[in-house]
């Protein structure tokens, strides 16, 4: 079969599966536009701004654990989609990415639509290719699959000069079958030595802690690290980005750990006298100040990237490999050990714990005047079953989704923990609702993030994705007037928002349903009517007490035991 | 410390920027880096000088490792090895000058490789430490102009770095 760089694009898309590509065109993709109109296997979502193409299919990876595939042309088109990639990479979700490039005589010359993809992405990126002649295209598009979702997953750009693709530059096609690279060899399998080791720690902990992260989530090993922790008896706190691995309506769930997470948490984390690190990567706003994380710890570190092990803080026992396995392999030698060994020291430490979780840290004043963002997120909870798939965006509504949402699977919260990128809530929610037409998808948002995005609710009708918007319309950039409330006195530079659209009519312009809720007493029934239009988008737009804050809270700069509580 | 890095990479185009970006994207400093094809075309070898505390240096090979281009990173601390590096040292040398520049090259194996009526250009070969000695051995003497190579690095004995398998 001989085929042109556009169609051999488009039947490795076929060979690995890809049924949807998320895209914008312009001319250095043209050739590729259309040789997938020649066909009707992969399908085609137009988005409205790169940005959004990237969340989108970012979203779909996040949801489904399948990469997510984009493409988009040079120059313009590929710096859009930066933001994107950039987000994908630092949350470790697979993506494949195809930028147009001009055409291969005209590079370096600061042709029309030029820029150096390679070069913009390649700090943002898993790694990125440059396709220099139709023939390299099948193995580069494999190798690109295959990095992007082995090992640490994550994001890889292919770049496509236009002539690559030309159609009238024919050449036999086959897709590899396997692809193998002497310069990357992930380890799966951890060390068993080490293993041990580390087991043997852990079934002899007296004040034991498990701390888990989206490694788990990526990695498919929520019901392995539900059953080690069950099968142990120990407490367990997950990050912002570990939501749903582990239930989180299960009672050794302490709930999320970190900046915002709960104090039950963060004081079991400083507590411990041993940490079983899992999937999950020490980052700052988990762990506070350094020099006073885990003080009283001997640490256990599982993960599948070596560099990801003793990067911010030093551990005892490190395991390199898939959470997945790794896992197993812990619970067969705990079973042999006949499980948790200091069964006294052991119900000590849950009564200490259940003091701490008595300080009832996420309690919230209530109030019959204004909506607490607080209750509409525990409503949405309510109304949804906790089943629903929910992305959000970035800042207070973000933190509030992760504290009151108790997700009790894995892949159903969805957000941008690691860059932090406002705007990611919407087109994330529909890439995850194109991955599951019959599931409930729902966005929890701000006024501010969701402007970031905000053109995406065009993609949403014209292609039916009937999503839930629950916009906790604060009137600020809520996260930042908190911090310049608590840290700079309550000067609050360019944090309230003037100016704001009729929500309502935003939605209703762009062919949806727009509500507008204002009483706490209307919270419940609104979220139930908008749930029950089953295939129509609906954004809420809950008028939420201006001035609420997220608490508890660690201050940049101190110890996990150094929460704010009110 | 200062360490001696030394990395297979793919022979493709933009290896160096991977490995250059890196270090400044995460603060690592870089002293010096060489960069030349091996007798295996399909490689290129770097090698590198930086320093940094364990943990630092650490991370510095893991992150190296984690290119997907990279194939094999060796810190040559980590075994017996042998430095050397290049050096082409330009004098402005007068009159009596020229016969201290010429014992100093003598004393420090180094050759004079060229000579104007003004000027001695010596090119010097060995490990950094020995190279800056010189430099501090000169003295007052008027310098034009220095190029060094960067240090390379080759562990001893027998074997070489492998290439691990497909
Ligand atoms: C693209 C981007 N720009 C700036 C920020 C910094 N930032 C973090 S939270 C936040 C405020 C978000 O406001 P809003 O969406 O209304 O959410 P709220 O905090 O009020 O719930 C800002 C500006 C960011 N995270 N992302
Ligand atoms: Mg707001």
């Amino acid at each position: 079969m001989e085929l042109s760089g556009g169609e051999i694009l488009v039947e490795c898309l076929k060979s690995e599966g890809v049924d949807t590509v998320f895209g914008y065109p312009g001319g250095a993709v043209l050739h590729i536009y259309d040789a997938l109109f020649q066909q009707e296997e992969v399908q085609h979502v137009l988005v409205r701004h790169e940005q959004g193409a990237v969340h989108m299919a970012d979203g779909f990876a996040r949801a489904t654990g399948k990469p997510g595939v984009v493409l988009v042309t040079s120059g313009p088109g590929a710096t859009n989609a930066v933001t994107g990639i950039a987000t994908a990479h630092m949350d470790s979700i697979p993506l494949v990415v195809f930028t147009g490039q001009v055409h291969s005589a005209l590079i370096g010359n600061d042709a029309f639509q030029e820029v150096d993809n390679v070069g913009i992405t390649r700090p943002c990126v898993k790694h990125n290719f440059m396709v220099k002649d139709v023939s390299e295209m099948a193995e580069t598009i494999k190798k690109a699959f295959y990095v992007a979702t082995t090992g640490r997953p994550g994001p890889v750009v292919v770049d496509i000069p236009k002539d690559v693709t030309d159609p009238k530059v024919k050449i036999p096609f086959e897709y590899p079958e396997k692809v193998a690279m002497r310069s990357y060899q992930p380890t799966e399998k951890g060390h068993s030595g080490q293993i041990r080791k580390a087991v043997d720690l852990i079934v002899n902990a007296e004040r034991p802690m498990i701390y888990t992260g989206g490694g788990v989530v990526l990695g498919r090993a929520g019901d392995e690290l539900t059953h080690f922790t069950q099968k142990l008896g120990y407490p367990i706190t997950q990050t912002l980005m570990g939501l749903g691995a582990y239930p989180s309506s299960d009672k050794q769930h302490l709930g999320m750990l970190g900046m915002h997470g709960t104090y039950e948490a963060n004081m079991g984390m400083h507590h411990c006298d041993v940490l079983i690190a899992i999937g999950a990567r020490f980052d700052d706003r988990v762990t506070g100040d350094l020099s006073k994380f885990c003080p009283h710890a001997k640490i256990v570190h599982v993960d599948i990237d070596p560099s990801s092990i003793s990067k911010n803080v030093v551990v005892d026992v490190p395991i390199v490999g898939a959470v997945k396995s790794v896992l197993t392999e812990m619970i067969e030698l705990v079973n042999q050990a006949g499980g948790a060994k200091k069964t006294k020291a052991l119900e000590a430490w849950w009564d200490q714990i259940e003091q701490w979780r008595g300080m009832k840290c996420l309690d919230y004043k209530w109030s019959d005047e204004i909506i607490k963002p607080q209750y509409v997120v525990q409503k949405l909870w309510e109304v949804t079953k906790g089943d629903a798939f929910v992305t959000s965006d970035v800042g207070q509504h973000q933190m509030w989704a992760a504290q009151y949402y108790g997700f009790n699977k894995p892949h159903r919260w969805i957000n941008s923990g690691g860059l932090g990128t406002m705007g990611f809530g919407l087109p994330a929610a529909l890439g995850a609702k194109w991955a599951h037409p019959d599931e409930e998808v729902a966005c929890i948002t701000g006024e501010g993030s969701i402007q970031m995005c905000s053109q995406e609710l065009s993609t949403a009708l014209q292609y039916n994705l009937p999503v839930k918007i629950v916009s906790l319309n604060n009137g600020y950039l809520g996260m930042v007037r908190q911090w310049q409330e608590f840290f700079y006195s309550g000067r609050y530079a360019m944090s309230y928002m003037e100016s704001l659209p009729d929500f309502v009519k935003l939605a209703e312009s762009y062919g949806h349903v727009g509500m507008r809720i204002e009483k706490p007493s209307d919270v419940e029934g609104a979220l139930k009517e908008a749930f029950a239009m089953k295939d129509r988008l609906v954004f809420m737009d809950f008028q939420t007490d201006p001035e609420e804050n997220v608490y508890p809270m660690v201050p940049a700069g101190a110890g996990l035991n150094e929460m704010i509580l009110v | 410390m200062r360490h001696i890095i030394s990395i297979l990479m793919e022979n493709e185009a933009g290896a160096l920027s991977r490995v250059a970006g890196l270090f400044s994207a995460r603060g690592y400093n870089i002293e010096s880096l060489c960069v030349a094809p091996t007798h295996d075309e399909s490689l290129s070898r770097l090698t590198l000088v930086t320093s940094g505390d364990e943990q630092v240096i650490e991370q510095i090979v893991k992150q190296l490792n984690k290119l997907i281009d990279v194939v094999k990173v060796q810190d040559m601390a980590d075994t017996a090895h042998i430095e050397r590096e290049l050096m082409l040292v330009k004098l402005q040398a007068f009159d009596a000058v020229r016969e201290e520049v010429y014992r100093l090259a003598d004393i420090f194996r180094g050759q004079i490789i060229d000579v104007t009526e003004s000027s001695y250009t010596v090119q010097l070969v060995g490990p950094g430490n020995k190279l800056d000695a010189f430099i501090d051995a000169l003295g007052s003497i008027p310098v034009v102009e220095i190029v060094r190579s960067g240090a390379l690095g080759i562990s001893r004995g027998p074997r070489g770095m492998l290439v691990p398998e497909v």
